[in-house]
C-alpha cells in the first residue's frame, strides 16, 4: 500500500511539473464560437494567420451561444475561456453584469489603413456596448421555396402572412424575438415605427393576434440548422433563418431556394472579453489582429456575413472555393430593407414577452 | 472452562483486554474498511448529485442582489411606508449606490433580478447607473424624477423595497403562475402569461400517458421473452436490446425521418390511397411525435423488470390453476398477473420518473404542444439564465416526484419493487 501511495505521489508531481513546464513554455488561447462554417471561416480568417506570425496556439471551442456556461465559469471563479463570440444583446448583458470587460475600442484595437479611428470605422450603431468589439453583420431572413407556387413570387413580408395566395407550412424561430416585429409590419405598421407600436400594451396584443392567424401553419424551430433543411424536405415553404445558413443551402448545396429579404432583422455578433480569463493581455493581442480591417474582409470570403467595418466593405472579393462574388450575398447590401434589432427594448421586455410567447404557444 | 475470566466475571480476550472491548475494536475497523470502499461512491453522490440539487434549489430563496449591490438604499427604505413617494435620504442613497454599482459594473445583476418581478427595471436601473455619474451634488430626488419617469411611480419602489429582503418567494410564485400586483398583494398572473401551471398538468399527464402505453406494449413482450425457448428468446431480447443501446438521438432523429410529413409512414399512407397527398397527417413536432418517440425510448425500462419478475415464475402455477378448472382467462387475472404485479410496479415508476425529467427528445419533436416542463426549466437554465426560476420549477418537479413515490410506498409498498 505505502509503495503504491509513494508511486503514486511522484507520477502525480512528475505530471504537475510537466503540466507547470508547459503553460510555462506556450500561452494557448482559447477562443469560443458558434461552430460550423462561422468559426471554419475565424479559424481561416483569423486563426491561421495569427498562429503563423506570433507562434500562438489558438484552441477553437464550439459553443451554442448564450450566457449560461460563462455565468457558470465567473461565479465558480474558473474563467478558463479566453474570448468570446457573442451576439450584441449578450454582451450587453454580460457586461452589464460584470462578466466581461470593457474595452477602449480607439485605444485597444487597430485603426482604419487609411487612419480613421476604430470608433469611427466600425459600422454605426453595431457600438452598443463597451464590452463589445463587432465582427459581423448577420441577419435574421425569410428564404421560400422557388418552386411552391408554381411561378408566384412572395415579394414583401406581408405574403409571408398571406395564407390564401401562398398556402403551406412556414417554419419560424419558437421566440417572440422578431416574430413580433414581422406580425406588426405584415399589419402594416411602418419599419420606423415598428418598436413604438411594440411598446405599447394595443401594440403588443395587435402582433401577438396577427402572429395567431398563422399559427396553425406554423413549424416553430429551436436550432438553426433545422429551417433550410424543413424547406429542403419540402415540409414548409417559408422559413426563417439565419442569412449565412440560406447562402450555404443555395450557393453550396444547390437548394432550390430564394431569398426575401424584405424585413429582414440585422444583428451583430462580435466579440467579448471575459473579464477574469487567465490571459487578458495575450488575448488582446489577438483581438486586435483579429478585428482589423484585412481580418474581417477575409472572412467574408468564407462566410456570407458582411463585415461590421466600413473600411473591410470594398475588400468584400469572392467566395474562397466557390468563386461566387460575395457582394449580392452580403445582408449590409439589403440594410434598407430591413431594420436592427432594438436591443434596448428586448432588454427590458423579454421575460415578459417570452413568458406571454411561451403562454400564447400553448393556448 | 477455556475462557480467561477476570476477576469480576469480565470476559477477557488472549491479550487481556476485555473481550468486548476488543471486539468492537474489530468491528469498528470492519466498518472503517467498509466505508472506505463506498467513500468515492458517497463523495461521488454528495458532489454530483446532493450539492448540486441544493445549491439550486437554494437559489430559488436567495435574494441577494437588491440586498448587497444597493446597501444604501435598502437601509434607507427600510423605513419607508410604501405610501407615497420616498423621501430625499432614499434617493440619495439611491444615486450613491448606482454610482457604486456602476464603478463595479455590479449594478446589472440588480437590473436582471428586478426585471423578473416588473418588466422595464432592467433598462431603469442600468441606464440611471450610466447617468448617475453625471448627476451633481444634490438634493438628488428632483434630478432623479428627471432622469427617468420610472422613478415617480409607486410600483417602483414597492418592488425594490419588497426585494431588499435576503430570501424571497417571488421564484416559487412565478412558478405557480401567481405574482405580486402594483400594491405588492399576491395575485394569479394575466390568463396571457400563465404557464408553468399549465405544462405541469401537461407532463404529468403524457407521462402517465407513456407509463400506461409501455404497461399494454411491454407486457406481451416480456410475456414471450419469459416463456419462448431460448433460442426465439434470445432473438427477441436483441430486438429489444439493441434499440436501448443505440443513441438517443439516433432514434429521436430516425423518428423525425419516419413520421414527418413527407416521411416514409405518410409516403406509404399515401402509396396505399389510405391519405390524401396534400392531406399528409401530422405526426411530429407534436403532442403525437412526442409520445410516439418517448414510448419507444422508454420501452426496454418497462420490458425489462417485468421479463425478470416473469421469469421467476414457475410455469406450473399455471398449469395447476388450470387442472384445477379455472378457464385460461382466470387463471391468467388471478395467477400470473398478481405475481407481476411488483415487475409493473417497478417498471412503471422507472418509467412515469424518467420521462418526467424527459427533456431532449420533446425538445426534438415536441413542437409546441409535445413540450414539457423540463423544456422550459432548460430554457431559464440555458437562454434567459433565470436560475432563481429554473431553480424554483426543479423543486417543484422533485418534490411531485417524492410525493409520488411517497403515493406508490403507501399503496404498492416499495419493498414490493423489483428491477431484476
Amino acid at each position: 500500500m505505502k509503495k503504491i501511495l509513494k508511486s503514486s505521489a511522484i507520477a502525480i508531481t512528475s505530471v504537475a511539473v510537466a503540466t507547470m513546464a508547459w503553460s510555462a513554455h506556450a500561452v494557448d488561447l482559447n477562443v469560443v464560437s458558434w461552430g460550423g462554417a462561422y468559426t471554419a471561416s475565424q479559424i481561416n480568417a483569423y486563426h491561421k494567420p495569427y498562429t503563423k506570425k506570433t507562434g500562438v496556439k489558438i484552441n477553437s471551442i464550439d459553443y451554442s451561444g448564450g450566457l449560461a456556461e460563462m455565468r457558470a465559469q465567473t461565479e465558480a471563479g474558473n474563467v478558463t475561456w479566453d474570448l468570446v463570440d457573442v451576439v450584441l444583446s449578450d454582451a450587453i448583458t454580460g457586461c452589464d453584469e460584470g462578466m466581461f470587460r470593457p474595452i477602449n475600442i480607439d485605444k485597444e484595437m487597430a485603426a482604419a489603413p487609411d487612419g480613421t479611428p476604430a470608433s469611427k470605422d466600425f459600422l454605426d450603431g453595431t457600438l452598443q456596448s463597451e464590452c463589445f468589439v463587432p465582427l459581423i453583420i448577420y441577419s435574421t431572413v425569410f428564404a421560400y421555396r422557388a418552386d411552391a407556387w408554381s411561378g408566384k413570387k412572395p415579394t414583401s413580408i406581408k405574403d409571408v402572412f398571406d395564407t390564401k395566395n401562398f398556402p403551406g407550412k412556414r417554419t419560424l424561430q419558437k421566440s417572440p424575438v422578431n416574430n413580433l416585429e414581422w406580425a406588426l409590419l405584415a399589419d402594416g405598421v411602418p419599419l420606423a415605427k415598428v418598436y413604438d407600436v411594440l411598446d405599447t400594451d394595443e401594440g403588443k396584443d395587435r402582433a401577438f393576434a396577427k402572429l395567431a392567424t398563422i399559427k396553425k401553419d406554423v413549424i416553430w424551430w429551436t436550432v438553426g440548422a433545422v429551417p433550410p433543411q424543413l424547406l429542403a424536405d419540402g415540409e414548409a415553404v417559408f422559413g426563417t433563418g439565419y442569412n449565412g445558413r440560406w447562402f450555404s443551402a443555395i450557393a453550396e448545396e444547390k437548394q432550390p431556394f430564394a431569398m426575401l429579404w424584405d424585413g429582414q432583422v440585422l444583428d451583430i455578433d462580435g466579440f467579448a472579453v471575459p473579464a477574469k480569463g487567465k490571459n487578458v493581455d495575450e488575448v488582446m493581442k489577438f483581438l486586435k489582429f483579429s478585428t482589423d480591417t484585412q481580418r474581417l474582409a477575409d472572412q467574408a470570403k468564407y462566410i456570407s456575413y458582411g463585415p461590421a467595418r466600413k473600411s473591410s466593405g470594398p475588400m468584400v472579393s469572392k467566395h474562397a472555393t466557390l468563386g461566387i462574388d460575395m457582394g449580392p450575398h452580403m445582408p449590409t447590401k439589403y440594410a434598407d430593407q430591413g431594420f436592427l434589432t432594438n436591443f434596448k427594448w428586448w432588454a427590458d421586455n423579454s421575460d415578459e414577452m417570452k413568458e406571454r410567447f411561451a403562454a400564447w404557444l400553448l393556448q | 472452562m477455556t475462557d480467561q475470566t477476570a476477576g469480576n466475571g469480565v470476559v477477557l480476550a488472549a491479550d487481556g483486554t476485555p473481550l468486548k472491548a476488543s471486539l468492537n475494536r474489530a468491528l469498528r475497523k470492519n466498518r472503517m474498511r467498509a466505508l472506505l470502499l463506498v467513500a468515492p461512491l458517497m463523495l461521488f453522490v454528495l458532489f454530483s448529485f446532493l450539492i448540486p440539487i441544493f445549491d439550486m434549489t437554494f437559489r430559488s430563496v436567495d435574494n441577494w442582489h437588491v440586498g448587497t449591490l444597493m446597501p444604501k438604499t435598502t437601509v434607507a427604505l427600510a423605513d419607508w411606508d410604501g405610501k407615497d413617494l420616498p423621501e430625499e435620504p432614499v434617493f440619495a442613497a439611491l444615486v450613491a449606490d448606482l454610482r457604486a454599482g456602476a464603478k463595479s459594473r455590479q449594478i446589472g445583476k440588480v437590473g436582471t433580478r428586478l426585471n423578473y418581478e416588473k418588466s422595464g427595471m432592467r433598462g431603469l436601473i442600468t441606464g440611471s447607473a450610466r447617468k448617475s455619474k453625471k448627476l451633481k451634488d444634490g438634493p438628488y430626488k428632483a434630478k432623479v424624477l428627471k432622469l427617468h419617469k420610472k422613478w415617480g411611480q409607486l410600483e417602483t419602489w414597492t418592488v425594490i423595497k419588497r426585494n431588499t429582503t435576503p430570501y424571497t418567494i417571488g421564484y416559487y410564485l412565478n412558478a405557480v403562475d401567481m405574482k405580486y400586483d402594483k400594491n405588492g398583494e399576491i395575485v394569479m398572473q394575466p390568463e396571457n402569461r400563465r404557464i408553468y401551471g399549465k405544462l405541469f398538468m401537461r407532463t404529468f399527464a403524457i407521462s402517465l400517458a407513456i407509463t400506461i402505453i409501455c404497461v399494454i406494449l411491454a407486457y406481451p413482450i416480456a410475456f414471450l421473452l419469459a416463456t419462448l425457448p431460448l433460442r426465439y428468446s434470445n432473438l427477441l431480447m436483441i430486438f429489444v436490446l439493441l434499440p436501448f443501446w443505440t443513441s438517443l438521438l439516433v432514434r429521436t432523429t430516425a423518428w423525425i425521418a419516419m413520421l414527418q410529413s413527407q416521411g416514409v409512414l405518410n409516403d406509404l399512407f399515401v402509396f396505399f390511397g389510405m391519405v390524401d397527398d396534400d392531406n399528409r397527417l401530422q405526426l411530429i413536432h407534436n403532442l403525437t411525435g412526442t409520445i410516439i418517440a418517448m414510448t419507444h425510448i422508454l420501452l426496454p425500462f418497462m420490458v425489462l423488470p417485468l421479463y425478470s419478475v416473469m421469469k421467476t415464475i414457475p410455469p406450473t402455477y399455471m398449469r395447476a390453476a388450470l387442472s384445477l378448472g379455472a378457464n385460461p382467462v382466470v387463471a391468467f387475472v388471478r395467477v400470473y398477473m398478481p405475481q407481476t404485479l411488483s415487475g409493473i410496479g417497478a417498471g412503471s415508476v422507472l418509467v412515469f420518473i424518467l420521462s418526467i425529467g424527459y427533456y431532449i427528445t420533446p425538445a426534438l419533436v415536441g413542437g409546441t404542444d409535445g413540450t414539457l416542463i423540463s423544456n422550459q426549466i432548460a430554457y431559464h437554465m440555458q437562454s434567459s439564465l433565470n436560475w432563481g426560476l429554473a431553480g424554483a420549477l426543479g423543486a417543484l418537479l422533485l418534490a411531485s416526484v417524492l410525493a409520488l413515490y411517497l403515493l406508490y410506498n403507501r399503496i404498492v409498498g416499495i419493498d414490493n419493487m423489483r428491477l431484476g
